[in-house]
């Protein structure tokens, strides 16, 4: 499927559970690793990433400006993942579904861009509730 | 049956006591002008120390030492935290007080793990938090929501209630949480010194949290 939509490769984080061997043809590579420190340059690389809805995935791709499915896992607690994947979904940030076939119907150029937070706002207020002197 | 009314009475007017230091606790918010403070942050694991190495980028470096505290089963908050830590040396290197440690404590709940076990699972923590934040005597303590962040923050409300220090709690929810908090911060809303979130929608739902638009 992945192929027959246009992309070169696929990577995989499989976590510990599953044995999957990497491996390339001609048009299409696939790698697979268990667990990474970061993925951040797999995501910078990628012309769409799939991911579990978890803050970090989230935040990091889409700072990054990437194009970003997210699959929910709805086994955590009271499927809170669900909360920000809405949300971003509602503000177009993000695609969200359980379809396979949401890959195929997609169309990337109507997502907005995710602007970056503004820490330094926090860093004000708690410098101020602390009494930090400057 | 004086003796029984003794024992009765004693627990009774101790237990009134300590509710009384903990409203004291709770209001007193005067800000004392410092120029650097302790900092204890609870990391947690996962997306929670990714927010929240997102939050401490943008502090500067009057907050020193930086204390870590991660669940013993997390391995990669650590190495996240170090090179946070060593990218932040690289950027200011002119500040020599780059202090920061890193303690470890069980998680009071792993994902998916049942109500009533992590009660038990909590109170350990807990056990195991006091000794930790007694050592530690932080002026602040940051959070964002991890389990474990619940037995530390009450280990920094008793500091104050047997008048020991009083520790500023100042609590993070997740950006994950738009609509409804967090197990802990339902909890913490309560006994935090100052609760951010970061959707209006909470903002609107807990007028008492505090609203910065998106920090992270």
């Amino acid at each position: 499927t992945f192929k027959s939509l246009g992309f070169s490769g696929l990577a995989l984080q499989i976590g510990r559970t599953m044995v999957l061997q990497s491996s390339s043809t001609e048009s299409f590579t696939l790698r697979v690793y268990s667990c990474k420190d970061s993925l951040r340059e797999d995501t910078q690389r990628a012309g769409l990433v799939i991911s579990h809805a978890g803050a970090a995935s989230c935040l990091e791709s889409l700072g990054k400006g990437e194009p970003l499915v997210i699959v929910i896992n709805k086994k955590l607690m009271k499927n809170h993942q669900l909360q920000l994947a809405n949300q971003l979904h509602k503000q177009e940030r993000l695609f969200c579904s359980t379809l396979p076939g949401l890959l195929q119907s997609m169309d990337r150029s109507t997502l907005k861009c995710y602007p970056p937070g503004q820490p330094e706002k926090f860093s004000a207020f708690l410098s101020k509730v602390v009494g930090l002197q400057k | 049956m004086a003796c029984v009314l003794i024992p009765v009475v004693a627990a009774g007017a101790v237990a009134v006591v300590l509710v009384l230091r903990l409203w004291i606790v709770c209001r007193s918010q005067d800000v004392t002008p410092r120029e650097s403070l302790s900092l204890l942050v609870v990391a947690g694991s996962g997306g929670h120390t990714t927010e929240i190495l997102r939050l401490l980028g943008s502090l500067s470096s009057a907050y020193s030492p930086r204390h870590y505290v991660i669940a013993d089963t997390d391995k990669m908050s650590a190495d996240k935290i170090n090179s946070f830590e060593l990218d932040r040396a690289d950027r200011d290197p002119s500040t020599m007080d780059s202090r920061y440690y890193i303690h470890r404590i069980p998680r009071s709940r792993e994902v998916q793990q049942s109500w009533l076990s992590t009660v038990l699972t909590t109170l350990h923590s807990m056990w195991l938090s006091f000794p930790l934040i007694h050592q530690v005597k932080p002026d602040l303590v940051l959070c964002n929501g991890p389990g474990t962040c619940v037995p530390i923050c009450i280990a920094a409300l008793l500091l104050g209630i047997l008048g020991i220090k009083k520790v500023i709690i100042v609590y993070v929810e997740s950006i994950c949480r738009v609509e409804t908090l967090s197990l802990s911060g339902k909890i913490l809303i309560h006994l935090s010194d100052y609760f951010i979130v970061q959707w209006p929608t909470l903002k609107e739902k807990y007028p008492r949290s505090v609203y910065l638009g998106r920090i992270v």
